[in-house]
């Protein structure tokens, strides 16, 4: 399957893949509009310590622990192997962000979940992250294990 | 603190509208013009720092920031202008030398820009470069004089070393500390895929880039960093800098903070020294001692290497070509005086050496007069900008160009002209690590690569459109150029007729 990877040695911490995300997810045309004096709730972070810098977001593990403590069963995996997210199953229990063993759950105001979803939901149709990284440190490939 | 009397000479304006406070621009900036007061919840700019490279303009996801010249301005006097008066207010706050960086950025004539190209029209065909083979690979070295044959019609000359390029452009030489280790990463993955070379510099060859060796020209400069048997056999030639376009008679220096481990490894010297390279060679005080290195370097390499003497266009070129094609030397490159530099003292930067187009034409002319032509070919560099001065360049005589600056730029570089300052936004010209690696190398190769295909591509539709298929038959025509605007004395020297004749 192909997933959105992150090498550390090419990010620059400039924050724009939670930007991109968090419009990606807007549903709204604009980026000002989209994001002008709002607090943004980006499925990505970038996790930095001194120099080090990179973005995680959510790892579509194969055997997912967050899906195990989904109790409305809100959390599922798709055929393709996107893990998602009903937002009108999901009771904000908040479960499975204890569970993610990467920190990539967040929720907003809506206190239902939010994950990365590949874009697949939104129209940007392929990972905004990916799209908007100026140094091709986040990418979205296929790697054979 | 004393008054500075210097005018910023930027002004960042924000379209505050369109601003989301992403910081991305804060964080991006390492002259730290950008900053954020979250009392306020506003962005502030700090416009004495800003060197208009424009890394937080294209990086600015809402299109929100724009970097304007600083209208803010001294009375006007067209003797004394505002950039003159700011230098002396600069040498007189500091007592130091100017220090510039990239080309002679002064408003002298460009002899590119005057001199148009011929077409064929009725009377001879053009060619379609997409039908028609168009062959644009060229061989650098010594041309033999004559072909001898043996009895049964077989070649007995032997071909000196040459180099094999598959389109007349190399990059020129930019040592590993003017420059990133990405930045060379860059230059040589895209040189081993376009089929040509990149050039050291004087700074010595890093172990990883040993595996690009045919792609590579080393150097060696007065400073002889990094010079050891390995180097020299590593590459494609050998190349003498005697000197450099953008600062000719003088040497160079690499202050002792951007000596890292890698650097110092690389240079063979000590970490945190500074790298001087001497305004002359010590062992070279005329042709004849020039003609030694040559041929030392020859031995060195068993005769397998071509040599190139790479000087700067300064008012005798010719006869100093002359000199050089006798010395051995198999290839002469010649840098015109608005080549780059990552650090030069601005006043020899500005009014040292001569154009590249005069001087190449010049060489040209003289080592044709004397029946030399042959001994040598000539490189010539110092602000070739695109492909048509590439074709113009080779139809005043030359073999190939050497780019840098464009390269620069195609990886980037927004010719702000602080290079000096080490902390160059776009991973260049830096050897801080943070801003190293905002240049990934694999991006670098592909702008450079598709920067020399749309090159490729433009030569032989120019070289179609005038009847000619290989470099070969355009090398030296200069019956396909005409001059415009131009007097009579540049003309002559130039070998041109004015359009119209």
């Amino acid at each position: 399957m192909k997933r959105v990877y992150v090498h550390e040695e090419w990010c620059l911490g400039c924050h724009l893949c939670e930007y991109n995300c968090a419009f990606a997810n807007s549903g709204i045309a604009d980026m000002v509009k989209a994001l002008k004096n709002k607090k943004i709730t980006p499925r990505i972070h970038v996790e930095e310590g001194g120099k080090i810098h990179y973005a995680v977001s959510c790892r579509h593990c194969e055997d997912p622990l967050c899906i195990k403590g989904c109790i409305s069963g809100a959390l599922t995996k798709d055929d393709e192997g996107v893990v998602t997210i009903d937002h009108n199953k999901c009771v904000g229990c908040l479960s499975c962000m204890l569970l993610c063993p990467y920190g990539c759950i967040t929720t907003d105001e809506n206190e239902t979940v939010l994950k990365c979803e590949l874009c697949m939901k939104n129209s940007c149709g392929a990972p905004a992250c990916v799209q908007g990284c100026p140094n091709r440190a986040i990418v979205y490939e296929e790697v054979q294990e | 603190m004393a008054i500075n009397f210097i005018l910023p000479e930027f002004e960042v304006e924000r379209n505050d509208y369109r601003c989301i406070r992403c910081r991305v621009c804060e964080r991006q900036c390492a002259n730290h013009v950008h900053s954020y007061d979250p009392d306020g919840d506003v962005m502030l700019s700090d416009e004495t720092k800003c060197v208009d490279c424009q890394r937080c303009v294209c990086l600015c996801p809402t299109h929100a920031l724009k970097i304007k010249k600083n209208d803010a301005a001294l009375r006007t006097n067209a003797n004394w202008k505002q950039n003159t008066i700011l230098e002396i207010y600069k040498q007189a706050n500091t007592g130091g030398v100017l220090l510039s960086s990239m080309g002679n950025p002064e408003p002298f004539p460009v002899y590119w820009d005057k001199i148009l190209i011929n077409a064929s029209q009725v009377t001879n065909p053009s060619i379609d470069p997409l039908r028609e083979p168009m062959e644009t690979r060229v061989f650098l070295g010594k041309k033999p004089h004559d072909i001898e044959r043996d009895e049964n019609g077989n070649i007995k000359t032997e071909l000196p070393p040459q180099i094999e390029l598959e389109l007349p452009i190399m990059f020129s030489a930019m040592s590993y500390g003017s420059i990133s280790y990405n930045a060379h990463k860059s230059l040589a993955t895209a040189a081993e895929a376009l089929g040509i070379c990149y050039n050291t510099g004087e700074g010595g060859l890093h172990e990883d880039f040993y595996q690009y060796g045919k792609n590579t020209i080393v150097q060696v400069a007065s400073g002889r960093f990094g010079v050891y048997k390995d180097y020299l056999e590593a590459g494609a030639a050998v190349e003498i800098k005697m000197g450099q376009g953008a600062k000719p008679g003088i040497g160079g220096h690499l202050p002792g903070a951007k000596v890292g481990e890698d650097i110092s490894k690389t240079r063979m010297i000590p970490e945190g020294s500074d790298a001087i390279s001497p305004a002359p060679h010590h062992d070279i005080y005329s042709i004849e001692d020039l003609r030694q290195l040559v041929f030392s370097l020859k031995e060195a390499t068993e005769y397998k290497k071509p040599v190139i003497v790479k000087v700067a266009a300064v008012h005798n070129i010719a006869a100093i070509a002359s000199g050089i094609a006798r010395s051995g030397a198999d290839i002469i490159a010649i840098d015109g005086f608005r080549g780059g530099t990552g650090a030069a003292p601005t006043r020899i930067r500005d009014n040292v050496g001569i154009p590249i187009e005069l001087a190449l034409a010049a060489v040209d002319k003289r080592l044709r007069d004397e029946g030399i032509r042959q001994n040598v070919s000539l490189v010539v560099g110092g602000s070739v900008r695109s492909a048509s001065d590439i074709v113009k360049a080779i139809a005043l005589g030359a073999d190939a160009c050497y780019i840098a600056t464009s390269a620069l730029l195609a990886l980037g570089c927004h010719l702000c002209r602080t290079c000096q300052s080490g902390k160059c936004n776009w991973g260049i010209a830096t050897q801080d690590p943070e801003l190293v690696k905002r240049l990934n190398p694999e991006t670098g190769k592909e702008r450079l690569v598709n920067l020399l295909t749309a090159w490729k591509h433009e030569i032989k539709e120019m070289m179609g459109l005038m009847g000619i298929n290989s470099i070969e038959a355009l090398r030296g025509n200069r019956l396909m150029l005409r001059g415009v605007g131009l007097n009579e004395k540049e003309l002559e020297i130039l070998g041109i007729s004015h359009a119209g004749e």
